[in-house]
């Protein structure tokens, strides 16, 4: 069978969502960060809230996230996404509103802005990519950096006595009465990415009941900022960032899990 | 039995030839092309179509979503 | 024909805010203005007209739940004292730069640092000058009274809308606290869904309908060029605001030889140093500010014509003098007077000072 009959429109089972935009991603190649925005258009998208949804983009290499996603949003101050969605939330209880931050953005300067959001359980999705690197200002250490893993701020490995550990954000948010899902992921691989897409629809399915905030971290690669090819990027980070930031749900329908 | 034929097809122009469509795919179809596109980046191109089972994995890891997976059943 | 009632400066922003139809509020308590926060918390305004009132973990939050709100089409503000418009600078900037509508309150204490709880107007600068980084200014009105606390809400929000930029109603620690009475306006019914989309849907985070392109509120431009055309344009805005909403009171100034230039309470002060110079002779008028930014430098370079000295008083070391002298242009004298740090000046000590420094110099 000729590869021209297969190729028509009425056979074409996968394409980039329309919830994108047409402009090419900023991200370096192989960068998790459009995976990420793939799939959350497509719940969008899926649920059909599209023209009730309203993005947050942070500060940080998805600060151009509006550029990308085919909806209106408002990028935040640095770490302020959480309480400028709370602000959106407040005002349009109706509407669906989430947050897409990375690790310096949510982990470090937006730490506070984060806790609370969550500890007053705030109706929004937060979207937190972690990967363990500053990679917009040029891979300075984050709060999520591995112990021993170098930077350009640890060029010598982050040396836990005196630059302190990798935050565990997720665990921490878990901890509090307002957030309702709470859970673990990646997309590198089919099956990482299926099981994101379904926790990112579950998020949104929560805030449509109105039950409180779901945090969804998505682990990632980040080969600029970790000096790697873009699969050995992908494989690092299974052999390191997975054992100290374990894939899974933490918090389920507002209980830890086990 | 029926039979699934799949085919790709990569917008080469916005492809960054990360290559994590590579590992993706469970019949080893995609290469990254010995030519470059208009950025300078080799792109994923069918080296094998004959294998393409049009499971959309390529598609679905895609960072830049530049791949339109097509699938039909063949008698 | 409302009621006269009597209230503490703090709370009737607080009942004018509910009163002008706001729909929402997001603050942190700091003394002197934490009635303001109280007042609502107390008042239930989302029983009576669904205003959302909300304590943020911090200014820093407060601002930025308000840059959020505001870029949603909402009519919304916040309020704080000096420590906490410091923190709040990082949001302001951005509002700014977004062309975004608000009203931000600062019911200023003594600085700098934590400073005293006391009654201070040493956030001329902070407030006029920009605050925050980056070339943009606030349009700033100073109340002088109870009432005008209450009646410049309405104003503020009026101009954030009309000019699509933060409004702050710059007041102090006298006027938030002291107690005087109040005529309310009316309640103006807050804007519907549907009359939101209408007005603002062209630029707000509504949702993006089939009908429009994604509106997006930002700040960002990569691109020094474009970011240097959205800066002419906001200039363009501010030179439009300096054409257009000048307010000051002009009292007994027509036959006055001195004038005394002050706002918010310093012009409270002033009034009755006036009126002991005048029982000696001297003709003194009160050239008193309501904005701020814009200042109005035609209206004092004006008087600069015909009068002998300009006595700048302020709770300051010394701020806005710098824009009377600039305005004055060197016509005449312009001196400053003022205590700081949390003291006010007595109309004694006012009258003293323009004797000495401008009569007698």
């Amino acid at each position: 069978m000729d590869i021209k009959d297969i190729i028509k429109p009425e056979n074409l089972v996968y394409k980039r969502t329309e919830l994108m935009t047409d402009k090419a991603l900023s991200y370096c190649p192989g960068c998790g960060h459009g995976t990420a925005h793939n799939i959350t258009m497509e719940v969008i998208e899926e649920m059909g809230i599209w023209e009730d949804t309203i993005g947050v983009a942070p500060v940080g290499c998805s600060v151009l996230a509006y550029e990308f996603m085919n909806i209106d949003m408002t990028q935040a101050a640095h770490g302020r996404a959480p309480a400028v969605a709370t602000g959106i939330k407040r005002v349009w209880p109706d509407k669906f509103v989430f947050t897409y931050q990375g690790d310096g953005d949510l982990a470090a300067i937006g730490g506070n802005e984060t806790i609370h959001a969550c500890n007053r359980g705030e109706n929004i999705v937060i979207i937190f990519i972690n990967n363990g690197i500053y990679g917009m200002t040029g891979g300075q250490m984050a709060p999520t950096t591995l112990p021993g893993m170098k930077s350009s701020t640890s060029p010598y490995g982050r040396d836990i006595s005196t630059m302190g550990h990798p935050l565990k954000m997720t665990e921490l948010v878990a901890q509090l009465p307002g957030t309702y899902f709470v859970t673990r992921q990646a997309v590198h691989t089919p099956n990482a990415v299926r099981k994101a897409k379904k926790a990112i629809r579950k998020a949104f399915e929560i805030q449509k009941e109105k039950k409180g905030l779901a945090f969804i971290e998505i682990v990632s690669n980040c080969n600029s900022g970790w000096k790697m090819e873009p699969v050995d990027s992908n494989n690092w980070m299974v052999d390191n960032m997975f054992p100290y930031f374990p894939l899974g749900d933490i918090k389920v329908n507002g209980e830890l899990v086990k | 039995m029926a039979k699934i034929k799949g085919a790709i097809e990569v917008d080469v122009e916005k492809c960054k030839g990360c290559g994590v469509c590579i590992p993706a795919c469970p019949t080893d179809v995609i290469l990254l092309a010995k030519n470059v596109n208009g950025k300078g980046y080799h792109y994923a191109y069918m080296e094998n179509p004959e294998a393409c089972i049009g499971c959309v994995n390529c598609a679905i890891v895609c960072p830049d979503g530049v791949i339109s997976v097509y699938k039909v059943k063949v008698a | 024909m409302s009621e006269i009632k009597l209230m503490k400066g703090n709370e009737a922003i607080a009942e004018a805010a509910i009163l002008a139809g706001c729909d929402a509020y997001f603050g942190y308590p700091i003394t002197p203005q934490s009635e303001v926060i109280e007042y609502l918390m107390v008042e239930r305004p989302e029983d009576r007209t669904g205003m959302i009132v909300l304590q943020a973990e911090s200014e820093i939050a407060a601002i930025h739940m308000v840059y959020g709100a505001a870029g949603a089409g909402k009519k919304v503000m916040t309020s704080s004292s000096s420590p906490g418009i410091s923190l709040k600078q990082e949001g302001i900037s951005y509002i700014a730069a977004a062309e975004l509508p608000c009203l931000i309150v600062n019911v200023v204490r003594g600085g700098p640092g934590l400073g005293t709880i006391q009654p201070s107007q040493a956030d001329y600068f902070q407030s006029t000058k920009g605050g925050g980084h980056g070339d943009y200014r606030l349009i700033v009105l100073a109340p002088a009274s109870v009432q005008e606390m209450a009646d410049f809400v309405e104003d503020s929000f009026k101009l954030a809308f009309k000019y699509r930029t933060p409004v702050m109603i710059l007041s102090d620690g006298v006027i938030g606290q002291m107690m005087e009475k109040v005529i309310m306006p009316e309640q103006m019914p807050r804007l519907t869904d549907d009359e939101i989309l209408e007005r603002y849907g062209d630029w707000a985070n509504t949702g993006k309908t089939k009908l429009r392109e994604r509106n997006i509120i930002t700040s960002l431009n990569l691109d020094s060029n474009v970011q240097e055309a959205h800066n002419i344009k906001l200039q363009a805005k501010y030179s439009q605001i300096e054409e257009n909403e000048v307010r000051y009171e002009a009292i007994n100034c027509n036959d006055a030889e001195y004038i005394i230039v002050a706002y918010g309470s310093s012009a409270r002060v002033a009034q009755k140093s006036m009126a002991m110079a005048r029982a000696k002779g001297i003709k003194v008028g009160i050239f008193r500010l309501i904005s701020l930014f814009p200042f109005p430098k035609k209206e004092i370079n004006a008087l600069a014509d015909r009068v002998k000295g300009f006595l700048a008083v302020e709770m300051s070391a010394g701020q806005m003098i710098e824009d009377v002298r600039l305005a004055v242009n060197g016509k005449v004298p312009a001196e400053h007077y003022g205590r700081y740090g949390g003291v006010i000046h007595s109309p004694e000590e006012v009258l003293a000072s323009l004797e000495n420094k401008i009569i007698g110099g």
